[in-house]
């Protein structure tokens, strides 16, 4: 009180023009200007900085992960001796699916680099090919059992130290103690290339394998087989319920302590950290109920846990939005509340629900840390074929391979991560469609 | 595959119940429609509904059934020198059975006695697949034939078809009370197993961490600690780092995209921040694994100080930058939810855009603001999967955000992964921690919201 009396006093004693004039409040005001473009320079900073983080990020995996798409191949003249692969010669699928056509590639590379003398140089000749490079050769015999006894020009997979050579990720001059691949590894590499029988291909295998401990022969066909399930499994769940509940919560629910529980309740859930749900799967469902580990059964129903109060909220909001006049008008002419819900306010609200149900997906594509819980995380090579089968989701099977040390699996990952993004960005690109398309405002 | 066909002939019944249903109401109304109390596709509906509905119950509770009453019958089958043996022999004794009747060979060549008894589980399964198979076709068909019978023009076929919906829109919103029941009495019936095994006190005040428990009983030196204050501090620290990180960053650009960003920039800028939340967290914890840690270490190194590489700084930063779209969006809500009337007598006093922001908008959304912050801190302790891959697992107690720290989550986490038997210390106290866990962040959401509500009341 006194503080303004005083500056009143202050006011009043001093002449009315000199507190708007002359160098002092120049001084003042320029100071004034000052900070507030330096508070607005500091807010343009924080968004400028965030959006760095986020080209830093994205560029880093970006320029990891890029070379995973393409994969080394060579070219090989294999001689498909009929004595070697089917001695009976009665061309049985499983007699060719068990040929050894190991000894093929050996004697194609030993006619090939006729300095390899030794057994120890013969094999590093061979360790340029995946270690998956003679099942391939299995199963053309049995795709084509006619190719027995023919010669035929081979694309194979290269291993992945060569791939990673070819690649530039190891470096040629170093001491050869310090790389993966020795002298006489680089100079067939580079006989191979100047022949034109070594070069970068699309790689399939990425994208149609399960996992391996081989990274040429890994991929991500597995995972995304396995998050698909999870995710059906998921939704299927989640949307019934989520929309029963946010219709039964909006539309027809007393207004009392009950229902303010139940309110409560969903908001909270929605904050709970999701690795608490995989401790709730883990001890309910596996161990009360019994159902199977690592199962996209299991992890869907997890996820749908967790997909709920998203979609709970995002359903009421757009019901939220439907004018009343629209349920009166129906009821006025004698529909039932369930008539009215399911043939006005439900189709209105349509676009807001899917939009909260796509952002609830993708949240549950992306989750990795309850699957963890209820061992999704485990190394499975067969593509899995059903809803039991055990099964990994592909955010879990980024964080394997994050863990390998191998230069070849960071490029695997990194490619991973970018599949797993380009998904993230298809569904968020569909919500923010559906949001312009059907936008209204009432 | 009698379970596929079952589920095929339920909606194969359903289906014909509906259009039974229906074309029976039209034929009992005679020509007029009108006398018909329902629209006759409400009559379809509850032939469907008597037709589906009873044997799918069923047809639930006998697969929740069906396993254990046919291991009982198994078991009662078996010799005494097989059954009569403590708990845990018994479930070892079900699982070699039901290995057995899967046709997995578990190595040693098996007792004729569980051969035998794995034949009569396989053929008590599949004759209670048959009678399933026969029971549910019955009922549903006795159920769709009465239903059938029961049409009559007078029949409120509509009020009696939306007393089930309202009771499936109920059960429905019970899910999510169900689901936190699930959770807080999992977490607590675990958690107290572990604390009947290790004493609460020591596990809150403990301050050694090393969850290696014993496998032998006479094993030597690994009996297991579990004093849990260097995760608790491990949690705080790394939760510290990641709020200086988002909190500034995050108000000052709420603040600039809702108070001084123009239409256009905004519309530009604000993607920017939600691709960042849309990034899933292994993303970020590979980021903060193979980019942020070995940068920051070299950056340590080259300023001569030791950087652990799984340093608590690196995870911190990282978990920041997640959290920053989190608090901006939080913020932004609230800022904007402060009326335009508080800032124009601001601007009538001539305060600059700044001022105005500092002395009347900030203080004015400041509850908001303290919630958005609480509801981040609550996110960092709950994230896993960064500090799981770029934090460390040795649990030392210090504040050195270059040293390497362990939380909360990565312990639960790598606790739970892998096979473990499930009744040590070791796998039960993910549970005590879990429970910790869930309070902690638990109280911080409610009273995060509680403040939210107050203050949307206080400006509606």
């Amino acid at each position: 009180m006194t503080d303004i009396a005083e500056r009143h006093a202050a006011i009043t004693t001093t002449a009315p023009n000199a507190r708007w004039h002359g160098a002092a409040f120049e001084a003042r005001l320029r100071r004034r200007y000052a900070a507030e473009r330096r508070f607005r320079l500091a807010g343009l900073a924080a968004v400028a900085l965030a959006a760095l983080v986020l080209v830093l990020l994205l560029g880093s995996i970006a320029g990891k992960g890029w070379t995973a798409f393409q994969q080394t191949q060579i070219l090989l003249e294999i001689d498909f001796d009929a004595a070697e692969i089917d001695p009976q010669g009665t061309r049985d699928p499983a007699v060719l699916a068990k040929a050894n056509t190991m000894k093929l590639i050996r004697d194609t590379l030993a006619a090939q680099f006729p300095e390899a003398t030794t057994r120890a140089e013969r094999r590093q000749l061979s360790d340029l090919l995946s270690s998956g490079a003679p099942f391939e050769l299995n199963r053309m015999l049995v795709a084509d059992p006619s190719l027995v006894g023919s010669k035929q020009a081979v694309w194979l997979t290269a291993s992945a130290n060569v791939d990673q050579f070819i690649k530039g990720h190891i470096p040629r001059d170093v001491p050869a103690a310090e790389r993966k691949v020795n002298d006489l590894q680089i100079r067939a590499i580079d006989a191979l290339t100047a022949k034109g029988a070594l070069t970068k291909a699309f790689n399939t295998t990425l994208f149609t394998a399960g996992d391996s401990r081989y990274p040429e022969q890994a991929g991500i066909g597995g995972a995304i087989v396995g998050s698909l399930l999870t995710l059906v499994v998921c939704l299927g769940l989640s949307v019934p319920i989520g929309v029963a509940a946010a219709v039964y919560l909006e539309e027809f629910a007393p207004k009392n302590r009950w229902t303010d529980v139940i309110e409560v309740n969903i908001n909270n859930l929605a904050a709970v950290p999701s690795i608490i749900f995989g401790l709730l799967g883990l001890a309910v469902f596996l161990n009360v109920f019994g159902m199977p580990r690592s199962a996209p059964l299991v992890g869907g129903f997890v996820l749908a846990l967790m997909t709920l109060p998203v979609i709970i909220i995002a359903s009421r909001v757009a019901m939220k939005a439907v004018p009343p006049s629209i349920r009166e008008a129906a009821l006025g002419i004698g529909a039932s509340r369930l008539q009215v819900v399911l043939h006005h306010v439900l189709p209105l609200a349509m676009p807001g629900i899917l939009t909260g149900i796509i952002i609830g997906t993708a949240r549950a594509l992306g989750e990795t840390a309850p699957l963890l819980m209820i061992g999704m995380i485990a190394f499975i090579v067969d593509i899995p074929q059903g809803f039991t089968d055990s099964a990994t989701v592909l955010p879990v099977q980024i964080f394997m391979w994050a863990d390998s040390p191998e230069r070849a699996f960071v490029e695997r990952t990194s490619a991973a991560i970018l599949v797993l993004l380009g998904f993230l960005i298809l569904m968020n690109g569909l919500a923010v469609f559906l949001r312009k398309k059907f936008e209204r405002r009432w | 595959m009698q379970l596929t066909v079952l589920l095929l002939v339920l909606a194969a019944l359903t289906a014909a119940g509906y259009l039974l249903g229906r074309s029976t109401a039209v034929c009992r109304a005679r020509g007029r429609l009108a006398a018909l109390h329902s629209v006759p596709a409400y009559h379809g509906l509850y032939v469907a509904l008597w037709a589906g509905l009873p044997a799918f119950l069923l047809f639930l509770v006998w697969m929740a059934a069906q396993g254990w009453i046919v291991m009982q019958l198994t078991l009662a089958a078996l010799p005494d020198r097989l059954t009569g043996v403590d708990a845990q022999a018994l479930s070892l004794l079900k699982a070699d059975i039901l290995n057995l009747a899967a046709g997995i060979n578990t190595g040693r060549r098996p007792d004729p006695a569980l051969l035998e008894a794995a034949a009569r589980h396989n053929r008590l399964m599949d004759l209670g697949q048959w009678m399933l198979l026969a029971l549910g076709a019955a009922t549903a068909t006795a159920g769709l034939l009465a239903a059938r019978s029961r049409i009559t023009t007078a029949l409120r076929a509509r009020n009696k078809v939306e007393r089930v919906a309202n009771v499936f829109l109920v059960v429905c919103s019970l899910v999510a009370i169900l689901t936190t029941v699930g959770i807080v009495l999992s977490l607590l019936f675990e958690a107290m197993r572990f604390f009947a095994a290790y004493p609460p006190l020591d596990f809150l005040f403990g301050l050694h961490w090393s969850p290696q428990t014993a496998i032998r009983a006479d094993q030597v030196g690994s009996s297991g600690s579990f004093g849990a204050i260097p995760l608790f501090a491990g949690t705080l620290l790394i939760t510290a780092i990641a709020m200086l990180v988002a909190a500034p960053i995050g108000l000052l650009s709420a603040i600039y995209l809702s108070e001084y960003a123009s239409r256009r920039v905004r519309a530009t800028l604000k993607p920017v921040l939600e691709i960042l939340a849309g990034i899933p967290t292994v993303v970020y914890g590979f980021f903060a694994a193979l980019t942020m840690a070995p940068f920051v270490r070299e950056v340590g190194t080259a300023l001569g100080l030791s950087v652990s590489s799984e340093s608590a700084l690196a995870a911190g930063v990282v978990m920041g930058v997640m959290i920053i779209p989190f608090v901006s969006s939080l913020s932004d809500d609230v800022i904007n939810a402060v009326p335009q009337s508080l800032r124009d007598g601001s601007y009538g006093l001539g305060a600059t855009k700044s001022e105005t922001i500092k002395q009347v908008v900030i203080p004015a959304a400041l509850p908001g603001v303290v919630a958005a912050v609480m509801l981040a801190v609550s996110r960092a302790i709950g994230e896993t999967m960064i500090v799981t891959m770029a934090a460390g697992l040795s649990a030392n107690l210090t504040a050195n955000p270059l040293q390497s720290v362990t939380t909360v989550t990565t312990q639960i986490a790598t606790l739970l992964v892998g096979d473990q038997e499930f009744d040590s210390p070791k796998t039960l106290s993910a549970f005590g921690l879990g429970l910790v866990l869930f309070i902690v962040t638990l109280a911080l959401n409610v009273a995060a919201l509680r403040v939210v509500q107050k203050y949307r009341e206080k400006y509606d």
